[in-house]
């Protein structure tokens, strides 16, 4: 196959279609319609960089910006921690590990939107049933306070994931043969040690993976902000894809809403070509 | 030889199960209740086992056209993705050309755009061309899920060698048959992963579809919860039984096939 051949052509065609339309078109179209006054319809003229002027003044966008980066930190921490715990103990030779990663991967099959819908039984029913029986007051009205919604949402995301990030790092603990590991326990290295200086640098790779997909999912979220809090309450758990959806669809400020959509494109973006710079660097050091 | 240490992590272990799946166990446990015993109880079993709520809450969500909706939308991209993307992947993996590196690098930076940052346009575009609805939207996860999926064909098919596809043309196969008689085989256990990740992703999604379909009847399952729980949202009792429903045909799905659900994602997120 050749390059001036028309097979080549047809083969990636439907795909390239595809993406330029669905992708790439809407992202070039909606950053000229950042600079403009496009009300969806129609663009009357341009209005130079003052969406993005009024953007860094807008209360609700870096109130949103800034509740998803805390939550992106502590969710990211915590996902990790839980993931990699879970993966060491069913790497354990644990007559039930079959079942319990069956048991922990299982949340990430169910879509985001009932997942949240579930949790919101669980927090304000069960959390309540659960308080009055113990005594606990603090279990009461949860959801309902900007404090226990960030909670929430970090719970939920983290049972909800950290099976996944286990999956991930059980791929690269079976990698680590057991031969050495035996060796260094004959040699005399404690469990700490055996950990540290053997399993530690081969899973090392295992963490940039996690950490990129954590951080993606995380940042991006929108189902479960939807159906556990609804952003609520007084938009203090809404997170910037939330915002970005209702400044658009919700108050019909369309170019405006696009020009938050930019900067969520950026920031992502760095993001990432950090992540990959990162760990492309730390393998040449390696 | 077993170790004495493993006890305590058995226990651990089946604690930690117990923990995870508590939310299930309190979703199911309340569906069975009325909706008074919820009120009053939420933490033990039903005094009186119930299936009022699942009737009610299967016809209110219309369940089976619900649930065939979203099969239909599910099969006809993944099979799209699949078929279009190996195609694209197998061009581009032959082809070694300026050309080609750079629509490869252009796929695998499109994984990078947040779905937020092009929803607005695409949406009013498609809109205006009156594209939406099922076959627009079956386009759009083709657009969303090309990327990844033509990244994890290339990768296989680097490692296929060229040989074979020279070898076939000298038996006087064109490039179509070489590919899908020859290539496209091969290329099985890749395809297993292509379609385990898309399938979850799509199944799955609301955002899009609940941007996309504006036909009464068309819903998919979490389009439909969506409203189903908009309406019943103080109705407890109703709500869980329709999101237990919602959730059966994962679980059993996932019964049947856990070792190839898992192993896909892995496999989808370490390459």
């Amino acid at each position: 196959m050749r390059k001036q051949d028309l097979t080549y052509w047809l083969f990636l065609m439907p795909v390239l279609a595809a993406l330029v339309l669905v992708v790439i078109a809407p992202l070039l179209l909606g950053v000229y319609y950042s600079f403009t006054d496009w009300n969806g319809i129609q663009t009357k003229g341009f209005v130079g960089f003052d969406h993005y002027k009024a953007l860094f003044q807008d209360k609700r966008f870096l109130d949103s910006l800034w509740f998803t980066i805390k939550f992106s930190i502590v969710s990211i921490i915590l996902i990790n921690l839980i993931g990699l715990s879970l993966a060491l103990l069913v790497t354990a030779k644990l007559k039930t590990n079959k079942a319990l990663r069956t048991i922990f991967f299982m949340p990430n099959l169910i879509g985001g939107l009932i997942l949240g819908f579930i949790w919101q039984f669980i927090f304000t029913k069960a959390f309540a049933g659960f308080g009055s029986l113990v005594g606990i007051e603090s279990l009461k009205g949860w959801l309902s306070t900007p404090n226990t919604g960030f909670w929430g949402l970090v719970i939920l995301m983290s049972w909800q994931m950290s099976g996944y990030i286990m999956v991930i790092y059980i791929a690269y603990l079976e990698g680590v043969s057991s031969e050495l590991i035996e060796a260094a326990e004959i040699d005399g290295a404690n469990a700490f040690q055996r950990f540290r200086h053997i399993v530690f640098p081969l899973v090392a790779p295992a963490f940039t993976v996690s950490m990129f997909l954590t951080l993606s999912n995380t940042f991006k979220l929108y189902d479960q902000n939807l159906s556990l809090t609804g952003g609520g309450p007084y938009n203090s758990t809404q997170m910037v894809a939330m915002e970005i959806f209702n400044t658009a669809f919700g108050r019909y400020e369309m170019a405006y809403g696009q020009a938050k959509a930019v900067i969520f494109f950026i920031i992502v973006a760095v993001i990432a070509l950090l992540q990959v710079y990162l760990s492309k660097k730390r393998e040449v050091e390696m | 030889m077993r170790k004495p240490y493993l006890i305590p992590l058995e226990v651990l272990g089946i604690f930690l199960a117990l923990l995870w799946l508590a939310p299930f166990y309190l979703m199911i446990v309340n569906s069975l209740k009325t909706k008074r015993e919820i009120f009053e109880d939420t933490l033990s079993p039903p005094s009186k086992v119930t299936f009022d709520n699942y009737v009610q809450a299967f016809m209110e969500l219309d369940f089976l056209k619900t649930f065939a909706n979203s099969v239909f939308i599910t099969v006809v991209s993944v099979v799209i993705i699949i078929l279009f993307s190996s195609m694209a992947a197998y061009a581009l993996s032959r082809v070694k050309s300026k050309f080609s590196t750079f629509i490869f690098f252009v796929f695998v930076a499109a994984m990078l755009i947040p779905f937020q940052s092009v929803m607005i346009p695409l949406i009013t575009i498609f809109g205006k061309f009156d594209m939406l609805n099922r076959g627009g939207l079956i386009f759009m996860y083709l657009g969303f899920g090309a990327s990844l999926s033509i990244f994890l064909y290339h990768g296989a098919l680097n490692s296929i060698p060229k040989t074979l596809d020279e070898a076939a043309i000298i038996d006087g196969a064109n490039k179509f048959q070489v590919f899908w008689y020859i290539i496209f085989p091969m290329l099985k256990p890749i395809t297993v992963t292509v379609a385990i990740l898309n399938t979850i992703w799509i199944w799955n999604d609301y955002l899009l579809p609940s941007l996309v379909i504006n036909q009464q009847g068309m819903e998919t399952i979490p389009l439909k919860m969506f409203f189903f729980f908009g309406e019943y949202t103080k109705q407890w009792h109703l709500a869980l039984a329709g999101l237990t429903l919602a959730i059966i045909p994962v679980i059993v799905l996932y019964f049947f096939a856990q070792r190839e659900i898992i192993k896909g994602v892995s496999d989808g997120a370490v390459k």
